[in-house]
């Protein structure tokens, strides 16, 4: 039987965080969509990709920033660049390779040419077509706003306004670290594998991005790879350390970020990883009691998962990676997947958890294969215009949120969706055209209210 | 044996391997097709490689980097027997929902070419066109070129190393469920 007190024709506004309510059209309109471009993707930090990739002057990769295709460079003077990845003259892509080392991009349609640096170096039959009249120094390639980059990644945005990176992401560094620190607890030393996996999923890039987020309840979902055993000492998904852990769902809401891990108990014993490889065993444990050293009380936290507002989501411990979900229309995302090991980890070491990577993420990877199914077809049965009548329900956890005095953020223990909830508030309040300064301010008025 | 510059000089005898290394390919998707997945683990070796890259865009003369590369980077597929045997198991346990309700797939196999013959081993080089349809409408196409090593084991044929080379660089489909 309809329940009509759930029908409300239209959820208005589309976010409804009190009520734990947000409607179906942001998954499936294409007006709201185009409305995200500009009000969402034009303006905030995004990820673009990892230092390590380009090592040397004149490397380069080829990366999105939204729907926009950007070129990150190391020029000759080993300075990081972001540019927008089109000729000023024409529009013509001047870099059509996925990665490489250069000294000029010519464009093919043409044939001006920008250095590393971005600057016009080259104009064909300059003197004849333009009479000396051609100002290069205005027509190099089009910049992002800012480019800044934590332990190894690198992100930029085309608002002059946002704040600097380090405001942007504030606390969410602390659960950035878990991810970016290498195991042994020291600071950065994280290196991205060779092959970033590429692939389109039928569905809208916030399913993907909320899942991340913090989606401790959909354990249904990959039952099957549970029942299989691919995890790295032969069971589940992965190694099990949950036992007399405290899960903990954390929501930064300065900016809108979250953050899934597992506490701890202090004088918790070591629980042995990885035992399917003996020398990959070994590590763990070294690297165990090298974080312990390290880090103290804080190496109590062991990373889950995680999204960076909007589309920066990582799994921080096994497998260790980072997602980004490209907008690619309303009901497509194109997916890219970073994965990451220790610099200084024996071969072995990196080479199991290549495999192990592979076992379980991507398209071929047997866990996150059934992710994919869930989205697409949520997507495809709130297309509607009776389903979108019927908001999702985000009402898990309401009212049980909390703060603690060892680790930031707003947090709620358990299983919870305050973190989807943080998610939503920040995309509603940027979709509403909110000015940075604004959400400044509510930011440290909430901070304020809701102190230690 | 070498015979890929065969062409001209065929004998029988190579004919008649030809035939039968075709007929080995068309048995095995056949297998897949009628979703007999324990079936088709039982053609591989113990020792099987099977190895997708992914592939990017790259400068002319930069081709040899095109592909990434086995046992080294992240692959689509870079697995042994162990892996393979745990994407068929999960299959079969009814709740893996990329494949439940399962998809309905063709397995097409082309231009068939030995590159190498011995008695006891053989190196086939061939085209696949899989064809892939679920639920209502999702559609999708998997092209490319295959070479298989295939070995004699107890008089009979096995597959000893498969590299899948997928003509694509974004992957075009949502996930890789089925077996190349």
């Amino acid at each position: 039987m309809a329940q009509n007190h759930r029908a409300v024709s239209r959820l208005q506004p589309w976010v409804d965080v009190e009520n734990g309510l947000v409607s179906r059209d942001i998954f499936v309109d294409k007006s709201i969509y185009q409305q995200e471009q500009e009000q969402v993707f034009a303006r905030v930090w995004l990820f673009i990709g990892h230092e390590s990739q380009v090592p040397n002057p004149g490397d380069y990769f080829t990366s999105f920033m939204g729907e926009e295709s950007v070129i990150l460079t190391r020029d000759a003077q080993h300075q990081l660049h972001v540019f927008l990845n089109t000729c000023t003259h024409r529009g013509m892509k001047v870099c059509r390779y996925d990665e490489g080392n250069t000294t000029v991009f010519t464009c093919p349609y043409h044939g001006w040419s920008f250095a590393c640096d971005g600057q016009l170096v080259g104009v064909p039959h300059d003197r004849a077509a333009y009479r000396g009249q051609l100002d290069r120094s205005q027509w190099g390639l089009v910049e992002v706003a800012q480019m800044a980059t934590y332990k190894g990644t690198v992100w930029a945005t085309w608002d002059a306004d946002a704040p600097p990176l380090m405001t942007y992401l504030g606390d969410m560094r602390r659960y950035l670290d878990v991810l970016l620190d290498a195991r042994d607890g020291s600071k950065g030393g994280s290196e991205i594998l060779g092959g970033i996996q590429k692939w389109y999923m039928p569905s809208n890039w916030k399913f993907a991005a909320e899942n991340f987020a913090g989606d401790g309840y959909h354990n249904i979902s990959h039952r099957s790879v549970d029942l299989v055993g691919i995890g790295p000492s032969g069971r589940g998904r992965r190694d099990w350390e949950r036992d007399d852990t405290l899960a903990l769902n954390i929501s930064i809401p300065e900016g809108g970020h979250s953050a899934m891990g597992f506490l701890q108990k202090e004088d918790y014993p070591f629980v042995p990883t990885y035992q399917n490889s003996p020398i990959v065993e070994e590590y763990a444990r070294y690297c165990y009691e090298e974080r312990q050293k390290r880090l103290g009380n804080d190496a109590r936290m062991i990373g889950r998962v995680g999204t960076t507002f909007p589309n920066m989501s990582f799994l921080s411990r096994q497998p260790r990676s980072i997602a980004v979900w490209q907008p690619r229309g309303v009901l497509k995302t194109e997916a890219w997947r970073w994965y990451l090991v220790d610099k200084n980890a024996p071969e072995e070491v990196k080479d199991t958890l290549r495999h192990y990577y592979m076992r379980y993420s991507g398209p071929g990877g047997l866990t996150e294969q059934d992710d994919m199914e869930n989205w697409n077809y949520a997507s495809e049965a709130s297309r509607g215009v009776i389903a979108r009548r019927y908001p999702y329900n985000y009402q898990m956890g309401m009212g049980f949120e909390g703060r603690r005095d060892d680790w930031p953020g707003q947090i709620s223990e358990g299983i919870s969706e305050q973190n989807q909830r943080g998610f939503y508030k920040r995309w509603a309040e940027l979709m509403a055209g909110t000015s940075w300064e604004a959400l400044t301010a509510k930011a440290a008025k909430k901070g304020h209210n809701h102190g230690r | 044996m070498a015979v890929d510059q065969a062409l001209g000089r065929i004998t029988l005898e190579h004919l008649l391997l030809v035939r039968e290394i075709e007929e080995f390919l068309y048995h095995e998707a056949d297998l897949l097709d009628d979703r007999q997945f324990e079936a088709w683990l039982d053609l591989l070796t113990d020792d099987v490689r099977y190895w997708m890259p992914m592939r990017r865009n790259v400068k002319f003369d930069d081709q040899e980097s095109e592909n990434t590369r086995e046992l080294q980077d992240m692959n689509w597929f870079d697995e042994g027997k162990e892996t393979l045997t745990q994407r068929v198991r999960q299959i079969l346990t009814g709740v893996h929902w990329a494949e439940e309700p399962l998809s309905r797939v063709s397995h097409m196999v082309s231009n068939v070419r030995l590159l190498q013959a011995t008695p006891e081993e053989v190196q086939v080089k061939c085209r696949f066109l899989i064809y892939r349809n679920r639920q209502q409408d999702e559609t999708d196409f998997f092209v490319g070129k295959r070479e298989d090593t295939l070995r004699k084991v107890d008089g009979e044929w096995k597959i000893a190393r498969r590299k899948v080379i997928l003509d694509q660089n974004v992957l075009l489909a949502k996930n890789l469920t089925v077996f190349f």
